[in-house]
């Protein structure tokens, strides 16, 4: 018999990194597992995007919100590495009906404890000197924030000194369960790991988990493009995204969607997304995608023309129709829990979901109501 | 079944069709004497002139409407330039796009029109085989389109037809967007040098072998008066007695393998006499400059200020982990390095393209019997398929365009022909393994890196920080340790440190080879693509 | 018996002209890239690295290691192996990503 731990936690991304991280604090052992490597999945293809601004009033703001401040925390606890950036976020009308639209979706997040700000034309320049004149103005959301995804789950999943086990041998081939369906451990193509508690936090696969654990969680993946420029000096200042951005990340349709979000990076590159469209795991190149994603681009930062791509990289957003998280215990198998189907906020919303984790392996009370989160709300007939 | 596919299919390729006629087995060398190839010009040929640009400032070969061309084929050295010709003598509408001004690829690559060059053939091995192509592909009515840099190949027309995407105008200079349609797409693509760090390797007058090379071809100049070339692999002594030979003093070839694994495969190298030609025509260069090879030793060291000034060579164990006190210093003003070649393959890779690990741990193609990658419609020949060399390459290109004829339902030449390809091809590729296996990187080389030693060039990543990713933060392959430490993120997209850096993590698969964009494009160029809907759900994976 | 590529090549090349390293004549040959014809000056470095400042110059020799990134007629970031020399190319060497003038 392999090493016993409290939790085993399937998935190295980010989120996973998180749940061992706070499960670790809680003083629980952990044993985090990952078929791949350290932010193999969405986490390694990720912007490490931390907003608020996208978020309309409802349980993900709220998650949103908690998870900005346990960032800030762990900006102080991690080192420089990771690379948080408090820069904040820009978000852009191009005409007066658009930024009336802005105007009703801030005055809503406000009274929900974003803080935002009104910024005319006329000052648009002042936050993006580079910023294409002719737009009506926009939005300043000052606790937008940015990550470097990869870097920020491997220094988690090291500061939490849970034991970590990677590479295809530790592929969970199936779950293992005692008397009364209650979770005993995981089987992998190397032998058993026992543990009265298995996290799901395996991102765009989340569902395929689910199934192998013979619960109903229907994770999809919604695929994005993300440009990546030559190294730049700072040329945008903060995450600038056009007003449809919100529409699109709302939205359900298998169709390709391109709403901007332009930022530029500490390393240097500028990063552009976002693409969306539901395609399965296909990593092809769209060029669509990327012609729409440069031109939305150099409209926005006409100083960005002359400037060239270098690489653009495909990630798989784990959504769930009604595009919030599963967090917490599943009723359905005694001993289950699910951190997954994050979408494309999962950087974000990291530190929260593991908090929460924590706090219902421990059975403290979560900081804030997780029913919306339900992993059973999916299964004909409702959630139990 | 329709006709096409009787032609393609079944009647076949490996036998010669029933209506071919004749058994073409040919002398080496008969392409376009036998009745059965079309010769001159079909129909609606491309051409430059046919060129047409759109409102948008990208131009669209043919124009959108138009036919598509019947094969693009991607690079213009020797396997390129023999996929083009045979395609265009067998009646195919072609477009051969390649970077360069001037055909030649890598292998025959020839000092700028401008530089009038009266003996370019000094400067090569073979080049009647060359001149010969030339000639065929100046006959032909070949769409050749140069300074045409392809970044991204891609499935149209719901995945009937390939657009091939490219850039033109000089690098950082006015670039456009080129979109050329065809049915088939042939990638010819060569290979690029692999490297391995060691300390001093970042200072100026350390070169690619294969760019001291490439320098001297096309720009007549060489790197310092006195140069080491050092590494491992059969490029070194063309390399050290082209420079010798262009008037560079070159005090030592420093090679880490042993030649003996020649001597272990005596098969391979008798059914390859031409090989042992070669190598001895190099070696009496060699000879003549007294020039002295040094096997199972590497340079370990670069030193110098400003600019090289000396390298210490150490002599290595089976394992290429250098010995203690076996180090020498040699004087010398440049050093010319490389460790082998790996195949150009990232069009295909970012399409799908199943790969092959090859003896010496690089990646290549997987490709069947007639050249055809795991992607249907989509062939390759030369190095992208394992490297092998100018003849193999030949072989393969004319091998994988007669494949890409009877696909298209064309007549694909003597059955007889095509044996003999594939007999050849087989030969060489034997060879080619057998050189793969000798000159294989062992294992022992990280024996010679310093924990400051810069691994990636462009992001400035030391092997310190490689080896602090693998340690401490879980990372086991190539990706993640980029990840992690940016290694492989700059310019050339860890072309340059990606074999080292893959080392390093421990993984032992070679990395991926997967490069989206395979030349940078300025994001004015991308927006000014034409628009193209997105393919239906249906053909979507 | 000393030889130069000139001669092994038997080139005949139109009459040399000048481009400028940071304002120093150079004579470039026409056909030749500009690295080429930098070598040729006996200059191997006109880059500085972004992070360390580190001079670098061309290494592979055919466009795919972007170590000769170099400024050219104003234009940061150009493939001095790729480029040709023009007469009268200002060449300018090349400090990290060399897009300082775009910085905010």
């Amino acid at each position: 018999m392999r090493s016993a731990s409290d939790v085993i936690v399937v998935g190295a991304g980010v989120v996973g990194a998180a749940c061992a991280y706070y499960a670790a604090r809680a003083g629980l052992s952990v044993t985090v597992l990952d078929r791949g490597p350290v932010a193999g999945g969405t986490t390694g293809s990720g912007e490490g995007n931390l907003l608020v601004s996208d978020k309309e009033p409802g349980p993900e703001l709220e998650l949103a919100l908690f998870s900005c401040k346990l960032w800030q925390e762990l900006a102080e606890l991690l080192p420089r590495g990771v690379e948080y950036e408090p820069k904040g976020g820009l978000v852009v009308a191009r005409d007066e009906p658009g930024m009336a639209a802005l105007r009703t979706f801030a005055a809503g997040q406000e009274k929900a404890g974003v803080t935002v700000r009104e910024v005319a034309a006329d000052r648009l320049p002042d936050l993006e000197p580079h910023l294409a004149p002719g737009l009506a103005g926009g939005f300043h959301y000052p606790q937008d924030a940015q990550v470097m995804p990869a870097l920020a789950a491997a220094h988690l999943l090291r500061a939490s000194g849970a034991e970590v086990r990677l590479g295809p041998g530790e592929e969970v081939a199936g779950l293992l369960t005692g008397p009364g369906g209650a979770v005993r451990g995981v089987r992998t193509a190397s032998g058993a790991l026992y543990a009265p508690h298995v996290v799901n936090a395996a991102g765009a696969w989340g569902g395929e988990f689910a199934r192998l654990a013979g619960v109903l969680l229907p994770v999809l993946p919604r695929r994005g493009f993300v440009l990546v420029t030559e190294p730049l000096p700072r040329v945008v200042r903060h995450k600038v995204y056009g007003a449809d951005y919100i529409a699109d990340v709302a939205s359900g349709s298998a169709a390709l969607q391109t709403s901007l979000v332009i930022e530029g990076t500490r390393a240097g590159p500028v990063l552009i997304g976002a693409s969306r469209e539901r395609v399965g795991f296909d990593r092809t190149l769209s060029v669509e995608a990327v012609r729409r994603l440069a031109t939305g681009a150099t409209e926005l930062f006409p100083v960005l023309a002359g400037v060239r791509t270098m690489r653009t990289y495909a990630g798989f957003r784990p959504y769930l129709p009604d595009h919030l998280p599963a967090i917490g215990a599943d009723a359905r198998v005694p001993g289950l829990l699910h951190a997954c189907g994050h979408e494309g906020a999962g950087i974000g919303l990291a530190p929260a979901t593991g908090r929460i984790i924590a706090d219902v392996l421990t059975g403290t009370q979560p900081p804030l109501d997780i029913g919306p989160f339900d992993p059973a709300r999916f299964e004909p007939g409702g959630s139990r | 079944m329709g006709m096409r596919d009787l032609a393609s299919e079944s009647a076949g390729f490996d036998n010669a069709p029933a209506g071919c006629g004749g058994d073409g087995a040919g002398p080496v060398g008969d392409v376009g004497n036998g009745a059965q190839v079309v010769p001159g010009r079909p129909d609606r040929l491309g051409s430059a002139a046919e060129a047409q640009s759109d409102p948008s400032g990208a131009e669209v070969r043919p124009a959108d409407g138009d036919e598509p061309y019947d094969l693009a084929v991607v690079g213009a050295g020797p396997a390129g330039l023999a996929g083009a010709v045979t395609g265009a003598e067998l009646g195919l509408r072609v477009a051969l796009l390649d970077l360069s001004d001037r055909i030649g690829g890598q292998f025959y690559r020839q000092p700028a029109a401008a530089l009038r060059a009266t003996h370019p053939e000094r400067l090569h091995h073979d080049w009647e085989a060359f001149a010969d192509l030339r000639r065929r592909l100046e006959a032909s009515g070949v769409a050749h389109l140069a300074g045409h840099h392809v970044w991204t190949v891609e499935r149209v027309e719901g995945g009937a037809e390939w657009a091939v995407h490219a850039v033109t105008g000089a690098d950082g200079g006015e670039e456009r967007p080129v979109r050329v349609r065809a049915r088939a797409v042939l990638l010819a693509t060569g290979a690029y040098e692999r490297q391995l760090p060691f300390p001093g390797w970042t200072l100026p007058g350390v070169v690619g072998a294969g760019g001291a090379q490439a320098m001297l071809k096309g720009g007549l100049v060489l790197p310092g008066k006195r140069v080491v070339v050092a590494g491992s692999g059969p490029l070194l002594l063309a390399v050290a007695s082209s420079l010798a030979e262009a008037g560079a003093e070159v005090p030592a070839v420093i090679e880490a393998s042993g030649y003996l694994g020649y001597a272990r495969r005596p098969r391979a190298l008798a059914a390859n006499p031409h090989k042992l030609a070669e190598a001895v025509t190099h070696g009496a260069v060699l000879l003549r400059h007294r020039v002295a090879l040094r096997t199972r030793s590497a340079v370990t060291e670069v030193h110098g200020a400003e600019r090289v000034e000396a390298v210490t060579v150490a002599r290595l164990d089976e394992q290429w982990r250098p010995l203690p006190g076996t180090g020498r210093r040699i004087a010398c003003d440049a050093l010319a390095v490389g460790h082998g070649l790996i195949p150009g393959i990232e069009l295909a890779t970012t399409l799908g393209c199943a790969t092959r690990r090859t003896p010496d741990g690089a990646r290549a193609l997987v490709l069947d019997a007639r050249q055809e990658t795991s992607v249907r419609g989509l062939w390759a020949a030369g190095e992208p398929g394992g490297i092998g060399g100018a003849q193999l390459a030949r072989t393969e290109g004319e091998l994988a365009a007669r494949a890409v004829a009877a696909r298209l339902g064309r007549n694909p030449g003597p059955g007889g022909r095509v044996r003999q390809l594939k007999s050849r091809r087989t030969r060489l590729r034997t060879f080619a393994e057998a050189m793969a296996t000798t000159h294989a990187p062992g294992p022992g080389w990280t024996g010679w890196l310093s924990d400051d030693t810069e691994v990636c060039r462009c992001e400035e990543v030391s092997a310190g920080r490689v080896r602090e990713a693998v340690q401490d933060y879980g990372a086991r392959d190539a990706r993640t340790v980029k990840l992690l430490t940016r290694a492989g993120m700059g310019w050339c997209q860890g072309r340059t440190c990606g074999a080292a850096v893959s080392c390093l993590s421990g993984d032992p698969e070679p990395p991926s080879e997967r490069r989206p964009f395979t030349t940078p494009v300025p994001l004015g160029v991308l927006a000014a693509l034409p628009p193209t809907p997105p393919l239906p759900e249906t053909h979507r994976g | 018996m000393a030889r130069t590529p000139r001669e092994l090549a038997g080139a005949r090349p139109d009459p040399a002209f000048e481009i400028t390293l940071d304002g120093r004549p150079v004579t470039a040959l026409p056909g030749q890239s500009v690295a080429a014809a930098l070598w040729a000056a006996g200059i191997l470095s006109w880059r500085t690295t972004r992070e360390g400042g580190r001079p670098r110059g061309a290494f592979c020799g055919i466009g795919q290691c972007y170590e000769c990134l170099a400024v050219i007629n104003g234009v940061p970031n150009r493939r001095a192996c790729l480029v040709p020399a023009g007469a009268g190319d200002a060449v300018t060497t090349q400090e990290g990503h060399g897009h300082a003038g775009l910085g905010v």
